[in-house]
Protein backbone atom coordinates (compact mmCIF):
# COMPACT_ATOMS: atom_id res chain seq x y z
CA UNK A 1 0.00 0.00 0.00
CA UNK A 2 3.05 2.29 0.31
CA UNK A 3 3.38 1.61 -3.20
CA UNK A 4 -0.11 2.26 -4.08
CA UNK A 5 0.74 5.74 -1.83
CA UNK A 6 4.04 6.89 -3.78
CA UNK A 7 1.85 6.05 -7.12
CA UNK A 8 -0.74 8.08 -6.41
CA UNK A 9 1.93 11.29 -5.18
CA UNK A 10 3.45 11.19 -8.81
CA UNK A 11 2.41 14.13 -9.55
CA UNK A 12 4.26 16.06 -7.42
CA UNK A 13 5.22 20.28 -7.39
CA UNK A 14 6.24 20.04 -10.94
CA UNK A 15 2.63 19.66 -12.11
CA UNK A 16 3.47 16.45 -14.56
CA UNK A 17 0.50 14.76 -14.09
CA UNK A 18 0.64 12.10 -16.48
CA UNK A 19 2.08 8.84 -14.38
CA UNK A 20 -1.36 8.01 -12.76
CA UNK A 21 -4.75 8.56 -14.19
CA UNK A 22 -6.50 11.13 -12.05
CA UNK A 23 -9.84 10.38 -12.02
CA UNK A 24 -9.28 7.05 -10.94
CA UNK A 25 -8.86 8.56 -7.56
CA UNK A 26 -12.41 8.74 -7.38
CA UNK A 27 -15.78 7.73 -9.11
CA UNK A 28 -17.63 10.89 -9.42
CA UNK A 29 -19.91 9.09 -12.21
CA UNK A 30 -20.54 11.80 -15.17
CA UNK A 31 -24.07 12.20 -14.17
CA UNK A 32 -23.31 13.70 -10.76
CA UNK A 33 -20.67 15.74 -12.49
CA UNK A 34 -22.71 16.88 -15.56
CA UNK A 35 -25.63 18.15 -12.77
CA UNK A 36 -23.64 20.94 -11.02
CA UNK A 37 -21.94 22.60 -14.83
CA UNK A 38 -24.28 24.77 -13.88
CA UNK A 39 -23.34 25.83 -10.44
CA UNK A 40 -19.81 25.61 -11.05
CA UNK A 41 -20.80 29.05 -13.27
CA UNK A 42 -22.38 30.78 -10.45
CA UNK A 43 -19.51 29.88 -8.39
CA UNK A 44 -16.98 31.65 -10.67
CA UNK A 45 -18.55 34.72 -9.76
CA UNK A 46 -18.06 34.47 -6.32
CA UNK A 47 -14.53 32.84 -5.83
CA UNK A 48 -12.16 35.02 -4.67
CA UNK A 49 -9.72 37.00 -7.52
CA UNK A 50 -6.15 35.91 -8.23
CA UNK A 51 -6.45 32.42 -6.92
CA UNK A 52 -2.70 31.74 -6.74
CA UNK A 53 -1.51 35.22 -4.83
CA UNK A 54 -4.92 34.69 -2.39
CA UNK A 55 -4.06 30.91 -1.51
CA UNK A 56 -0.23 31.53 -1.47
CA UNK A 57 -1.18 34.56 1.48
CA UNK A 58 -3.08 32.35 3.61
CA UNK A 59 -0.80 31.12 6.53
CA UNK A 60 -2.26 30.19 10.01
CA UNK A 61 -0.38 29.96 12.97
CA UNK A 62 -0.52 26.95 14.35
CA UNK A 63 -3.29 26.38 16.53
CA UNK A 64 -4.76 23.25 18.63
CA UNK B 1 -27.18 2.34 32.33
CA UNK B 2 -25.06 4.96 30.83
CA UNK B 3 -24.76 8.27 31.82
CA UNK B 4 -26.58 11.08 29.83
CA UNK B 5 -23.86 12.76 27.66
CA UNK B 6 -23.16 16.18 27.97
CA UNK B 7 -21.56 17.57 24.61
CA UNK B 8 -20.34 20.27 22.35
CA UNK B 9 -17.70 21.33 20.41
CA UNK B 10 -14.63 23.68 20.63
CA UNK B 11 -14.10 25.54 16.70
CA UNK B 12 -10.85 27.50 16.03
CA UNK B 13 -11.26 29.33 13.15
CA UNK B 14 -8.93 30.49 10.37
CA UNK B 15 -8.22 34.07 9.68
CA UNK B 16 -7.15 36.31 7.03
CA UNK B 17 -6.98 40.30 6.25
CA UNK B 18 -6.55 40.70 2.65
CA UNK B 19 -3.91 44.09 1.80
CA UNK B 20 -3.56 44.43 5.13
CA UNK B 21 0.41 44.66 4.97
CA UNK B 22 0.76 44.62 8.80
CA UNK B 23 -1.59 41.66 9.36
CA UNK B 24 -1.27 40.32 12.83
CA UNK B 25 -3.89 37.21 13.31
CA UNK B 26 -3.84 37.90 17.58
CA UNK B 27 -4.97 41.62 16.75
CA UNK B 28 -7.65 40.34 13.36
CA UNK B 29 -9.02 37.74 16.33
CA UNK B 30 -9.30 40.28 18.72
CA UNK B 31 -11.02 43.10 16.30
CA UNK B 32 -13.51 40.45 14.94
CA UNK B 33 -14.82 39.04 18.09
CA UNK B 34 -14.87 42.64 19.82
CA UNK B 35 -16.82 43.30 16.48
CA UNK B 36 -19.63 40.87 17.30
CA UNK B 37 -22.89 42.96 17.56
CA UNK B 38 -25.01 40.83 18.85
CA UNK B 39 -26.02 40.48 22.86
CA UNK B 40 -22.64 39.38 25.15
CA UNK B 41 -21.30 39.89 28.44
CA UNK B 42 -17.44 40.50 28.47
CA UNK B 43 -15.68 38.51 31.34
CA UNK B 44 -12.77 37.39 32.57
CA UNK B 45 -12.42 33.56 31.74
CA UNK B 46 -11.66 31.75 35.56
CA UNK B 47 -10.30 28.52 35.87
CA UNK B 48 -10.38 27.92 40.02
CA UNK B 49 -10.31 25.30 41.60
CA UNK B 50 -13.91 24.39 42.21
CA UNK B 51 -15.70 22.83 45.28
CA UNK B 52 -19.13 21.29 44.60
CA UNK B 53 -22.28 24.18 46.06
CA UNK B 54 -25.08 21.71 46.89
CA UNK B 55 -28.59 23.22 47.45
CA UNK B 56 -32.05 21.82 45.95
CA UNK B 57 -31.23 23.66 41.91
CA UNK B 58 -27.23 22.41 42.52
CA UNK B 59 -25.86 26.01 43.26
CA UNK B 60 -24.38 27.41 46.66
CA UNK B 61 -23.36 30.93 47.77
CA UNK B 62 -19.38 31.76 47.79
CA UNK B 63 -18.29 35.21 48.47
CA UNK B 64 -14.20 34.47 47.26
CA UNK B 65 -12.89 35.72 44.34
CA UNK B 66 -11.63 33.01 41.57
CA UNK B 67 -8.25 31.87 42.22
CA UNK B 68 -7.00 32.15 38.56
CA UNK B 69 -7.66 34.48 35.77
CA UNK B 70 -6.76 33.04 31.60
CA UNK B 71 -4.80 35.31 30.32
CA UNK B 72 -7.01 35.52 26.83
CA UNK B 73 -7.64 38.29 25.35
CA UNK B 74 -11.11 38.84 25.53
CA UNK B 75 -13.76 36.57 26.08
CA UNK B 76 -17.33 37.35 25.77
CA UNK B 77 -20.06 34.94 26.80
CA UNK B 78 -23.36 34.68 24.60
CA UNK B 79 -26.69 34.85 25.80
CA UNK B 80 -26.76 31.31 24.33
CA UNK B 81 -24.51 30.11 26.40
CA UNK B 82 -21.33 30.08 24.27
CA UNK B 83 -18.32 31.43 24.60
CA UNK B 84 -16.78 33.56 21.89
CA UNK B 85 -12.97 34.28 22.28
CA UNK B 86 -9.47 34.28 21.12
CA UNK B 87 -7.25 31.89 21.91
CA UNK B 88 -3.67 32.24 20.59
CA UNK B 89 -3.86 33.11 17.02
CA UNK B 90 -7.35 32.03 16.29
CA UNK B 91 -10.97 32.68 17.01
CA UNK B 92 -12.92 30.52 18.72
CA UNK B 93 -16.08 29.47 19.43
CA UNK B 94 -17.56 26.88 22.28
CA UNK B 95 -21.00 25.77 22.14
CA UNK B 96 -22.71 25.47 24.97
CA UNK B 97 -23.43 22.40 26.54
CA UNK B 98 -25.41 20.16 25.15
CA UNK B 99 -28.00 17.09 26.29
CA UNK B 100 -28.00 15.49 22.76
CA UNK B 101 -26.48 15.58 18.95
CA UNK B 102 -29.28 17.13 17.55
CA UNK B 103 -28.23 20.47 19.71
CA UNK B 104 -24.70 19.91 19.29
CA UNK B 105 -25.39 19.83 15.36
CA UNK B 106 -27.46 23.13 15.65
CA UNK B 107 -25.03 25.41 18.52
CA UNK B 108 -22.00 24.26 16.13
CA UNK B 109 -23.78 25.84 12.85
CA UNK B 110 -25.13 29.26 15.07
CA UNK B 111 -21.26 29.28 15.96
CA UNK B 112 -20.62 30.16 12.23
CA UNK B 113 -23.77 32.17 12.09
CA UNK B 114 -21.92 34.02 15.20
CA UNK B 115 -18.95 34.57 13.26
CA UNK B 116 -20.17 35.42 10.25
CA UNK B 117 -22.16 38.20 11.89
CA UNK B 118 -18.67 39.30 13.34
CA UNK B 119 -16.86 39.21 10.11
CA UNK B 120 -19.75 41.40 8.01
CA UNK B 121 -19.33 44.18 11.51
CA UNK B 122 -15.37 43.97 11.01
CA UNK B 123 -15.84 44.50 7.45
CA UNK B 124 -18.06 47.95 8.11
CA UNK B 125 -15.13 49.43 10.59
CA UNK B 126 -12.16 48.21 8.36
CA UNK B 127 -10.44 50.80 5.17
CA UNK B 128 -11.90 49.79 2.07
CA UNK B 129 -9.03 48.38 0.44
CA UNK B 130 -8.98 45.33 3.08
CA UNK B 131 -10.86 43.03 3.66
CA UNK B 132 -11.39 40.16 6.69
CA UNK B 133 -11.92 36.48 5.96
CA UNK B 134 -13.29 34.07 8.24
CA UNK B 135 -12.75 29.84 7.38
CA UNK B 136 -13.97 27.20 9.29
CA UNK B 137 -11.37 24.42 8.54
CA UNK B 138 -8.41 23.22 10.01
CA UNK B 139 -5.46 23.38 8.11
CA UNK B 140 -3.69 26.42 6.07
CA UNK B 141 -2.70 23.74 3.48
CA UNK B 142 1.13 25.12 4.81
CA UNK B 143 1.59 22.59 7.83
CA UNK B 144 -0.19 24.38 10.22
CA UNK B 145 -3.47 22.77 12.04
CA UNK B 146 -5.56 24.50 14.42
CA UNK B 147 -8.38 22.74 15.91
CA UNK B 148 -11.98 21.50 15.82
CA UNK B 149 -12.46 19.67 19.53
CA UNK B 150 -15.65 17.27 20.95
CA UNK B 151 -15.97 17.24 24.29
CA UNK B 152 -18.06 13.97 25.71
CA UNK B 153 -18.73 14.05 29.68
CA UNK B 154 -17.90 10.53 30.98
CA UNK B 155 -18.31 8.49 34.72
CA UNK B 156 -14.74 8.44 36.48
CA UNK B 157 -15.57 5.06 36.94
CA UNK B 158 -14.65 4.07 33.15
CA UNK B 159 -11.07 3.23 33.34
CA UNK B 160 -9.82 5.11 31.02
CA UNK B 161 -7.68 2.35 29.36
CA UNK B 162 -10.97 1.13 28.40
CA UNK B 163 -11.38 4.29 27.00
CA UNK B 164 -7.93 4.28 24.75
CA UNK B 165 -8.58 0.18 24.39
CA UNK B 166 -11.63 1.06 22.31
CA UNK B 167 -11.68 4.74 21.32
CA UNK B 168 -8.85 4.39 19.23
CA UNK B 169 -10.06 2.23 16.75
CA UNK B 170 -13.45 3.89 16.27
CA UNK B 171 -11.66 7.56 16.03
CA UNK B 172 -9.21 6.48 13.23
CA UNK B 173 -12.00 4.76 11.29
CA UNK B 174 -14.78 7.44 11.68
CA UNK B 175 -12.63 9.83 9.18
CA UNK B 176 -14.49 8.15 5.90
CA UNK B 177 -17.64 9.94 7.50
CA UNK B 178 -16.27 13.00 10.01
CA UNK B 179 -13.59 14.56 7.12
CA UNK B 180 -13.81 17.52 5.27
CA UNK B 181 -11.87 16.97 2.69
CA UNK B 182 -8.70 18.46 1.59
CA UNK B 183 -6.52 19.27 -1.15
CA UNK B 184 -2.71 17.59 -1.04
CA UNK B 185 -0.87 16.87 1.97
CA UNK B 186 1.17 18.12 4.74
CA UNK B 187 3.37 17.65 7.67
CA UNK B 188 5.65 15.18 5.64
CA UNK B 189 3.00 12.98 4.70
CA UNK B 190 3.27 11.14 0.93
CA UNK B 191 1.86 13.39 -1.54
CA UNK B 192 -2.01 12.90 -2.45
CA UNK B 193 -4.11 14.78 -4.74
CA UNK B 194 -6.90 15.06 -2.46
CA UNK B 195 -7.82 13.05 1.13
CA UNK B 196 -10.92 12.85 3.31
CA UNK B 197 -9.81 15.17 6.13
CA UNK B 198 -8.07 18.48 7.08
CA UNK B 199 -6.48 17.05 10.06
CA UNK B 200 -5.30 13.59 9.59
CA UNK B 201 -1.74 14.79 8.60
CA UNK B 202 -1.14 16.03 12.24
CA UNK B 203 -1.84 12.96 14.38
CA UNK B 204 1.81 11.78 15.98
CA UNK B 205 1.03 9.82 19.10
CA UNK B 206 -1.22 7.30 20.17
CA UNK B 207 -1.64 8.72 23.78
CA UNK B 208 -0.85 12.05 25.64
CA UNK B 209 -1.95 15.62 26.79
CA UNK B 210 -0.41 17.60 24.01
CA UNK B 211 -2.95 19.76 21.87
CA UNK B 212 -0.62 21.62 19.46
CA UNK B 213 2.72 19.31 19.11
CA UNK B 214 2.75 15.96 18.61
CA UNK B 215 -1.51 15.47 18.70
CA UNK B 216 -2.47 12.16 20.15
CA UNK B 217 -5.48 10.14 18.79
CA UNK B 218 -6.28 10.05 22.34
CA UNK B 219 -5.86 13.09 24.78
CA UNK B 220 -5.91 13.24 28.06
CA UNK B 221 -6.31 15.98 28.91
CA UNK B 222 -8.18 15.54 32.33
CA UNK B 223 -10.78 18.67 33.11
CA UNK B 224 -14.18 17.63 33.79
CA UNK B 225 -15.27 21.48 34.42
CA UNK B 226 -17.54 19.25 36.50
CA UNK B 227 -17.11 17.46 39.79
CA UNK B 228 -13.70 15.25 39.25
CA UNK B 229 -14.66 12.52 41.35
CA UNK B 230 -17.87 11.50 39.37
CA UNK B 231 -16.76 12.34 35.96
CA UNK B 232 -14.13 12.92 33.15
CA UNK B 233 -14.34 15.11 29.68
CA UNK B 234 -13.44 13.03 26.53
CA UNK B 235 -11.67 15.53 24.51
CA UNK B 236 -11.47 14.26 21.31
CA UNK B 237 -8.76 15.90 19.00
CA UNK B 238 -9.00 13.82 16.04
CA UNK B 239 -11.60 15.15 14.19
CA UNK B 240 -12.40 18.14 11.19
CA UNK B 241 -15.32 21.62 11.36
CA UNK B 242 -17.81 19.96 9.65
CA UNK B 243 -19.90 22.74 7.31
CA UNK B 244 -22.71 19.87 6.36
CA UNK B 245 -24.94 20.07 9.38
CA UNK B 246 -25.59 15.98 8.99
CA UNK B 247 -22.64 15.28 9.54
CA UNK B 248 -21.53 17.51 12.57
CA UNK B 249 -25.08 15.03 13.84
CA UNK B 250 -23.30 11.87 12.81
CA UNK B 251 -19.89 12.86 14.15
CA UNK B 252 -21.00 13.43 17.06
CA UNK B 253 -23.63 11.07 17.84
CA UNK B 254 -22.18 7.96 16.65
CA UNK B 255 -18.87 8.56 18.71
CA UNK B 256 -21.71 9.70 21.97
CA UNK B 257 -23.59 6.60 21.52
CA UNK B 258 -20.26 4.49 21.32
CA UNK B 259 -19.24 5.81 24.51
CA UNK B 260 -22.43 5.08 26.26
CA UNK B 261 -22.54 1.53 24.82
CA UNK B 262 -18.56 1.47 25.98
CA UNK B 263 -19.56 2.54 29.56
CA UNK B 264 -22.29 -0.11 29.65
CA UNK B 265 -19.93 -3.15 28.13
CA UNK B 266 -21.74 -3.87 25.04
CA UNK B 267 -18.79 -3.04 22.84
CA UNK B 268 -17.56 -6.75 21.60
CA UNK B 269 -13.62 -7.37 21.65
CA UNK B 270 -11.28 -3.58 21.37
CA UNK B 271 -10.49 -3.28 17.09
CA UNK B 272 -6.66 -2.91 18.17
CA UNK B 273 -4.52 -1.46 15.22
CA UNK B 274 -1.50 -2.31 14.82
CA UNK B 275 -0.18 1.08 14.43
CA UNK B 276 -2.59 4.17 14.95
CA UNK B 277 -0.34 6.57 14.13
CA UNK B 278 0.27 5.78 10.99
CA UNK B 279 -3.14 4.39 10.32
CA UNK B 280 -4.91 7.90 10.95
CA UNK B 281 -3.08 9.43 7.44
CA UNK B 282 -3.49 5.87 5.97
CA UNK B 283 -6.79 6.02 6.34
CA UNK B 284 -7.63 9.72 5.17
CA UNK B 285 -5.49 9.21 2.25
CA UNK B 286 -7.19 6.07 0.60
CA UNK B 287 -10.54 8.15 -1.06
CA UNK B 288 -11.77 4.72 -2.32
CA UNK B 289 -11.97 3.70 1.40
CA UNK B 290 -10.62 0.22 0.63
CA UNK B 291 -7.22 0.95 2.52
CA UNK B 292 -7.20 -1.96 4.84
CA UNK B 293 -5.53 -1.38 8.14
CA UNK B 294 -3.77 -3.30 9.71
CA UNK B 295 -4.90 -5.04 13.34
CA UNK B 296 -2.48 -6.21 16.01
CA UNK B 297 -3.69 -9.75 15.60
CA UNK B 298 -2.13 -9.82 12.21
CA UNK B 299 -5.19 -9.57 10.18
CA UNK B 300 -6.94 -6.68 8.19
CA UNK B 301 -10.28 -4.89 8.06
CA UNK B 302 -11.18 -1.39 6.01
CA UNK B 303 -11.88 1.28 7.58
CA UNK B 304 -15.40 1.05 6.48
CA UNK B 305 -15.79 -2.50 7.64
CA UNK B 306 -14.43 -1.76 11.31
CA UNK B 307 -17.47 1.42 10.95
CA UNK B 308 -19.98 -1.70 10.14
CA UNK B 309 -18.65 -3.69 12.75
CA UNK B 310 -19.20 -0.41 15.66
CA UNK B 311 -22.75 0.31 14.00
CA UNK B 312 -23.46 -3.24 14.42
CA UNK B 313 -22.78 -2.75 18.13
CA UNK B 314 -24.11 0.21 18.57
CA UNK B 315 -27.25 -0.77 17.26
CA UNK B 316 -27.61 -3.76 19.51
CA UNK B 317 -26.80 -1.93 22.27
CA UNK B 318 -29.83 0.94 21.37
CA UNK B 319 -32.15 -1.70 21.27
CA UNK B 320 -32.08 -2.59 24.64
CA UNK B 321 -31.60 0.80 26.35
CA UNK B 322 -33.46 3.92 27.26
CA UNK B 323 -31.51 6.40 25.57
CA UNK B 324 -33.08 9.63 23.86
CA UNK B 325 -35.18 8.95 20.60
CA UNK B 326 -32.53 11.38 18.96
CA UNK B 327 -29.80 8.07 18.83
CA UNK B 328 -32.36 6.23 16.44
CA UNK B 329 -32.20 8.82 14.27
CA UNK B 330 -28.15 8.64 14.44
CA UNK B 331 -27.90 5.22 13.84
CA UNK B 332 -30.08 5.21 10.87
CA UNK B 333 -27.73 7.87 9.37
CA UNK B 334 -24.79 5.47 10.28
CA UNK B 335 -26.46 3.19 8.59
CA UNK B 336 -27.06 5.21 4.98
CA UNK B 337 -23.86 6.93 5.21
CA UNK B 338 -21.84 3.86 5.56
CA UNK B 339 -24.22 1.62 2.60
CA UNK B 340 -24.03 4.50 0.77
CA UNK B 341 -20.53 5.06 0.84
CA UNK B 342 -19.75 1.20 0.29
CA UNK B 343 -21.64 1.58 -3.41
CA UNK B 344 -20.15 4.85 -4.42
CA UNK B 345 -18.44 7.80 -2.18
CA UNK B 346 -19.87 10.68 -4.75
CA UNK B 347 -23.36 9.35 -3.27
CA UNK B 348 -22.26 10.90 0.47
CA UNK B 349 -22.25 14.26 -1.53
CA UNK B 350 -25.54 15.78 0.07
CA UNK B 351 -24.45 14.62 4.09
CA UNK B 352 -20.33 15.09 3.94
CA UNK B 353 -17.37 17.68 3.76
CA UNK B 354 -15.39 15.86 2.33
CA UNK B 355 -17.80 14.33 -0.84
CA UNK B 356 -19.17 17.57 -1.77
CA UNK B 357 -15.84 19.55 -1.45
CA UNK B 358 -14.92 16.06 -3.82
CA UNK B 359 -17.87 16.87 -6.63
CA UNK B 360 -16.92 20.96 -6.45
CA UNK B 361 -13.12 19.72 -7.60
CA UNK B 362 -13.92 17.25 -9.69
CA UNK B 363 -16.36 19.11 -11.82
CA UNK B 364 -14.03 22.27 -11.91
CA UNK B 365 -11.14 20.26 -12.90
CA UNK B 366 -13.46 18.70 -15.82
CA UNK B 367 -14.74 21.84 -17.36
CA UNK B 368 -11.47 24.06 -16.90
CA UNK B 369 -9.16 20.65 -17.55
CA UNK B 370 -7.44 21.55 -14.43
CA UNK B 371 -4.23 20.14 -12.95
CA UNK B 372 -4.68 19.20 -8.91
CA UNK B 373 -1.87 21.31 -8.76
CA UNK B 374 -4.00 24.51 -10.20
CA UNK B 375 -4.09 27.14 -7.58
CA UNK B 376 -7.99 27.27 -8.61
CA UNK B 377 -8.41 24.20 -6.58
CA UNK B 378 -6.50 25.05 -3.71
CA UNK B 379 -8.81 28.20 -3.66
CA UNK B 380 -12.16 26.20 -4.01
CA UNK B 381 -10.89 23.80 -0.83
CA UNK B 382 -10.49 27.11 1.07
CA UNK B 383 -13.50 28.75 0.30
CA UNK B 384 -15.66 25.78 0.77
CA UNK B 385 -15.13 26.86 4.70
CA UNK B 386 -15.39 30.61 4.19
CA UNK B 387 -18.17 31.80 6.72
CA UNK B 388 -19.96 34.33 4.76
CA UNK B 389 -22.89 33.16 3.37
CA UNK B 390 -22.85 35.22 0.00
CA UNK B 391 -19.16 33.89 -0.31
CA UNK B 392 -18.54 30.20 1.10
CA UNK B 393 -19.03 27.72 -1.63
CA UNK B 394 -20.72 25.16 1.41
CA UNK B 395 -23.58 27.97 1.08
CA UNK B 396 -23.56 27.79 -2.34
CA UNK B 397 -23.99 24.56 -2.58
CA UNK B 398 -26.90 24.36 -0.11
CA UNK B 399 -28.74 27.36 -1.94
CA UNK B 400 -28.69 25.30 -4.74
CA UNK B 401 -30.15 22.51 -3.01
CA UNK B 402 -27.10 20.30 -3.04
CA UNK B 403 -26.28 19.62 0.82
CA UNK B 404 -28.80 18.42 3.23
CA UNK B 405 -29.74 20.60 6.30
CA UNK B 406 -31.65 19.29 9.63
CA UNK B 407 -32.01 22.71 10.40
CA UNK B 408 -34.01 26.14 9.04
CA UNK B 409 -32.20 29.51 9.43
CA UNK B 410 -34.40 30.32 11.74
CA UNK B 411 -33.69 27.65 14.10
CA UNK B 412 -30.18 28.43 13.57
CA UNK B 413 -30.72 32.20 14.35
CA UNK B 414 -32.78 31.61 17.34
CA UNK B 415 -29.71 28.78 18.25
CA UNK B 416 -27.36 32.19 18.50
CA UNK B 417 -29.41 33.93 20.71
CA UNK B 418 -31.27 31.10 23.32
CA UNK B 419 -30.12 28.85 25.27
CA UNK B 420 -30.40 24.99 25.15
CA UNK B 421 -33.00 24.50 27.81
CA UNK B 422 -31.75 21.17 29.67
CA UNK B 423 -28.18 21.99 30.18
CA UNK B 424 -26.41 24.80 33.03
CA UNK B 425 -25.70 26.84 29.58
CA UNK B 426 -29.56 28.17 30.40
CA UNK B 427 -28.82 29.61 33.36
CA UNK B 428 -25.47 31.02 31.95
CA UNK B 429 -27.07 32.32 28.80
CA UNK B 430 -30.11 33.70 30.39
CA UNK B 431 -28.12 35.42 33.02
CA UNK B 432 -26.06 36.80 30.26
CA UNK B 433 -29.14 37.87 28.92
CA UNK B 434 -30.71 39.52 31.96
CA UNK B 435 -27.66 40.33 34.30
CA UNK B 436 -24.88 41.02 31.41
CA UNK B 437 -23.56 43.95 33.28
CA UNK B 438 -23.05 42.37 36.68
CA UNK B 439 -21.33 39.42 35.25
CA UNK B 440 -17.46 39.82 35.79
CA UNK B 441 -16.05 36.36 35.46
CA UNK B 442 -17.25 33.38 34.14
CA UNK B 443 -16.33 29.27 33.53
CA UNK B 444 -17.89 26.56 32.19
CA UNK B 445 -18.62 25.31 36.07
CA UNK B 446 -18.98 29.37 38.27
CA UNK B 447 -20.42 32.44 37.33
CA UNK B 448 -19.31 35.18 39.48
CA UNK B 449 -21.59 38.37 39.94
CA UNK B 450 -21.13 42.18 41.31
CA UNK B 451 -24.30 42.68 43.36
CA UNK B 452 -23.11 46.21 44.51
CA UNK B 453 -22.17 44.50 47.95
CA UNK B 454 -18.78 44.59 49.31
CA UNK B 455 -17.65 41.13 47.98
CA UNK B 456 -18.06 39.42 44.85
CA UNK B 457 -21.18 36.47 44.48
CA UNK B 458 -19.81 33.50 43.21
CA UNK B 459 -22.63 31.19 41.63
CA UNK B 460 -21.01 27.30 41.47
CA UNK B 461 -22.60 25.24 38.81
CA UNK B 462 -20.67 21.75 39.01
CA UNK B 463 -23.26 19.85 37.82
CA UNK B 464 -23.66 19.82 34.05
CA UNK B 465 -27.50 18.78 34.61
CA UNK B 466 -28.44 21.68 36.68
CA UNK B 467 -29.09 25.34 35.83
CA UNK B 468 -31.83 24.15 33.64
CA UNK B 469 -35.11 26.20 32.37
CA UNK B 470 -37.02 23.82 34.44
CA UNK B 471 -34.77 24.45 37.72
CA UNK B 472 -34.16 28.09 37.12
CA UNK B 473 -36.54 29.80 35.18
CA UNK B 474 -38.98 30.82 37.65
CA UNK B 475 -36.03 32.27 39.68
CA UNK B 476 -34.35 34.22 37.15
CA UNK B 477 -38.31 35.67 36.54
CA UNK B 478 -38.77 36.35 40.09
CA UNK B 479 -35.13 38.27 40.34
CA UNK B 480 -35.52 41.92 39.26
CA UNK B 481 -31.65 42.30 40.17
CA UNK B 482 -28.16 40.29 40.41
CA UNK B 483 -28.92 41.26 43.82
CA UNK B 484 -32.40 39.77 44.08
CA UNK B 485 -31.02 36.37 42.27
CA UNK B 486 -27.75 36.37 44.93
CA UNK B 487 -30.22 36.28 48.00
CA UNK B 488 -32.55 33.53 46.70
CA UNK B 489 -29.79 31.46 45.66
CA UNK B 490 -27.96 32.31 49.28
CA UNK B 491 -30.89 31.87 51.17
CA UNK B 492 -31.99 28.51 49.11
CA UNK B 493 -28.02 26.95 50.29
CA UNK B 494 -28.84 27.84 53.80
Amino acid sequence: MAEQERERGRSSEDGTDTAVPEDQLAHPGEELTGRIDDLLEEIDFVLEDNAEEFVKNYVQKGGQ
Amino acid sequence: MALRKVLGTETEYGIMVRNQPDFNPMLASLHLINAYPGNRAQVKWSFAEESPGRDARGFGPRGSLPSGIESALVNLVLPNGARLYVDHAHPEYSTPECSNPRDVARFDKAGERVMSDAVATARSTMPQEERMYVYKNNSDGKGRSYGAHENYLVPRAVPFGEIVRHMTGFLVTRQIYTGSGKVGSENGRPEVFYQLTQRGDFFEAEVGLETTLKRPIINTRDEPHADSSKYRRLHVILGDSNMAEPQTFLKIGATALILCALEDGALGHPIALEDATSAVWRVSHALDLTEPVKLDNGRTLTPIDAQWQYLEWAKDYLHGSDLDDVYGEVVSLWEEVLTDLEVDPMRCADRLDWVAKLQLLEGFRARDHLKWSDPKLHLVDLQYHDVDPERGLYYQLVAAGKIRRLFSDSEISDASTNPPTDTRAYFRGRSVEKFRDALVSANWDALVFETGEEVLKRVPMMDPFRGTKDLVDDLLEESETPADLLRVLEGADG
